[in-house]
């Protein structure tokens, strides 16, 4: 099982190598559309990444209104 | 396809294409690879027709109005048939919505009954103005077996044996409640009648036909204007098929092209531009020599096509291409918002047809599309048969804001009879959006008089909705707007809001004021944020009630400030 905070560190990892971005540029409670650069369509495309990464499925509607990382990494926490 | 002429409501129609078609498939939903649910239209009124009589048992009569709040999938369908059975007023409202935004909507449209997926339920449950729900009967989809659902009914237990007694409605009866937005301060439920929306089907299949093997992938919400019309009542009156999709992401869309060999699809323009980027890297990949032969295939198809599509051929010269779409599209149609002429040429190009179409909720769904004959890009195309347009006074340019009359535009906003009027004036509708005719008869569109932006994904945003999310701002006092409303330019795209800020005396904007507004744009959806703030160094004009002069402070804003005095955000 992983931790909540590695769980958060590699999603950082990996958007920012996904997008071609710092990862030093990130933190968790960033705007990820800001800081990514990126529309609510390529954040489909993250989802996807994280979902193959750490082997869990999540349904569109759970990233409804999830903007920063943070809660993003709290929600797939919750299914692994 | 029947001939809707002689239905009186949606609800006849529908109950004779589910018996007219009884053998075709009507409805398949597809959860990334996984297919879940196909059924024939038979099976769809099997389905149906329980859930109309449990409604008809619990007293839901003619005229009662159920909510939807539901993604796209089947039993969206399936509840709105049975809604439309007993003689109901259908609610679809936006899923993408807050909670507290479905509470204001469905007190305001006083639904007897809602009809909810679980997880939007859950949210609904959860707000704090929860205890004030009105509505009577709530039934819930794909609810966890045990879960607590506050009283509700699962969707799925919700049914009754025996035939339910058909209600017919009349035309000029109301079929549904449709909110263009406006949650905040004054919501607008447009209420449309079983005539709206069966001339605007009659209209948009005299250019567009459906016929038993077509497959429309539904991807639009279908609570949205578009997809209610081309991804229900149209294929179902012609006996088509609807593919649903339980997730919109980019690889599961492209593979249900080529899996259920789509015939049609409705795309917002961001979609679509998603799709023209995939290809053009996919295309720049391409060694030298393919690239230049796939060149000579594009200048060659462009040549060929130049008057009319000619897909057949387009499918030959560019086999790759269409193949990737399933190779039975015949093209993609596009509306709810601005589309850059070069992406859509892009896919004309390539033999995929984009029909670009202008509507508003308040005039059903379509006022103009394209006709294809030949193929604009440039324009919204030609009004439909039976709309009216006229362009009310124009400038030198011929630019004026565009009115239109039709059979298809709403009897008017729900309990609001002063907007009402103020937008339908002599039976004509005014649509806040400026426009002219060229010399072909087709509509060119060159903004908007309304202090609203609609986004490349189709949502219509009303500043005054979103500005109680900076209430309470440590400043003197802030409005919203859009950046076009205060500078108008001849010209659609790039619209974003700006938050106009009046500080305290001897206030200076500094970095936590920047943090808390920031803070609290990140509150909203993406599709919602200011893009901009602006420091206003004058009162803001009030009435006697104190509310802001929107209109007076956008023009005293407009002629002393410049556009680039926003600041980003």
């Amino acid at each position: 099982m992983e931790t909540a905070e590695k769980t958060l560190d590699e999603i950082l990892t990996l958007a920012a190598s996904h997008f071609k971005v710092p990862r030093e540029r990130l933190s968790p409670d960033d705007d990820f559309f800001k800081a990514l650069g990126i529309d609510s369509l390529q954040t489909l495309d993250l989802l996807t990444k994280l979902e193959n990464h750490f082997q869990v499925e999540l349904p569109d509607y759970e990233l409804q209104g999830v903007s920063d990382f943070r809660t993003l990494a709290g929600k797939i926490q919750a299914r692994l | 396809m029947l001939d809707l002429r002689s239905y009186a409501c949606l609800g006849a129609a529908l109950r004779d294409a589910l018996d007219r078609f009884s053998s075709e498939v009507c409805l398949i939903e597809a959860d990334r690879d996984r297919e879940k649910v196909r059924l024939t239209y038979s099976d769809f009124k099997e389905i149906a027709l329980p859930l109309a009589r449990a409604l008809e048992d619990a007293d839901f009569d003619a005229g009662d109005r159920a909510a939807i709040i539901m993604t796209n999938q089947s039993k969206w369908l399936i509840s709105a048939y049975a809604i439309f059975y007993c003689g109901g007023v259908l609610v679809p409202l936006d899923y993408k919505l807050s909670a507290i935004e479905h509470l204001q909507l469905l007190a305001h449209s006083k639904a007897k009954i809602l009809i909810v997926e679980y997880h939007l339920w859950r949210a609904i449950m959860q707000s704090p103005d929860f205890q004030k729900i009105g509505t009577r009967i709530v039934l819930v989809t794909e609810a966890p077996l045990g879960a607590d659902l506050a009283g509700a009914f699962r969707w799925e237990d919700f049914r009754r044996k025996g035939a339910p007694d058909f209600v017919l409605r009349q035309r000029e009866d109301t079929a549904c409640i449709v909110y263009s937005s406006g949650t905040g301060g004054r919501p607008k439920g447009c209420v449309l009648t079983h005539e709206n929306y069966l001339e605007q089907c009659r209209a948009l299949t005299a250019w567009y036909p459906f016929w038993p093997g077509v497959r429309y992938l539904s991807i639009l919400p279908t609570n949205h204007a578009i997809d209610f019309m081309v991804g229900f009542i149209g294929p179902f009156v012609c006996g088509a098929c609807v593919v649903h999709l339980r997730t919109l992401r980019p690889e599961f869309v492209r593979d249900a092209f080529v899996r259920y060999r789509i015939t049609y699809v409705s795309l917002v323009p961001m979609i679509v531009k998603n799709l023209e980027r995939g290809l053009r890297v996919k295309f720049d990949e391409l060694p030298s020599w393919k690239r230049a032969f796939l060149n000579t295939m594009i200048a060659t198809n462009k040549l060929l096509t130049r008057r009319r599509p000619k897909v057949k051929l387009s499918r030959m010269l560019l086999g790759s291409v269409h193949r990737a779409f399933g190779g039975e599209l015949l093209a993609l149609i596009t509306g709810g918002a601005f589309m850059e002429p070069s992406t859509m040429q892009f896919f004309y190009d390539l033999g995929i047809p984009v029909v670009n179409g202008y509507g508003l909720t308040e005039a059903g769904t379509a006022l103009t599309l394209n006709d294809l004959k030949p193929f604009r890009a440039d324009t919204v195309g030609k009004p439909l048969p039976g709309v009216e347009l006229r362009i009310l006074n124009p400038d030198a340019d011929g630019i004026g804001e565009v009115a239109a009359r039709s059979a298809t535009v709403m009897s008017h906003y729900l309990d609001d009879p002063e907007l009402t009027l103020e937008t339908i004036v002599d039976g004509w509708l005014l649509t806040g959006d400026l426009g002219r005719f060229d010399g072909n008869g087709h509509l060119q569109l060159f903004g908007r008089k309304k202090n609203m932006v609609v986004t490349e994904g189709g949502k219509n945003i009303y500043p005054e909705d979103i500005e109680n999310v900076f209430d309470g701002l440590p400043v003197k006092e802030h409005c919203v707007f859009a950046a076009n409303y205060i500078w108008p330019r001849k010209e659609l795209g790039g619209e974003i809001l700006v938050l106009v800020l009046r500080l305290e005396q001897n206030q200076h904007f500094d970095a936590t004021l920047l943090e808390e507004i920031s803070a609290r744009n990140r509150r909203l959806p993406d599709f919602k944020r200011v893009g901009g703030y602006l420091i206003w160094d004058r009162d803001f004009p009030r009435t006697a009630s104190m509310k802001v002069k929107r209109q007076v402070l956008g023009e005293e804003i407009g002629k002393s400030a410049e556009r680039g005095a926003i600041v980003g955000l």
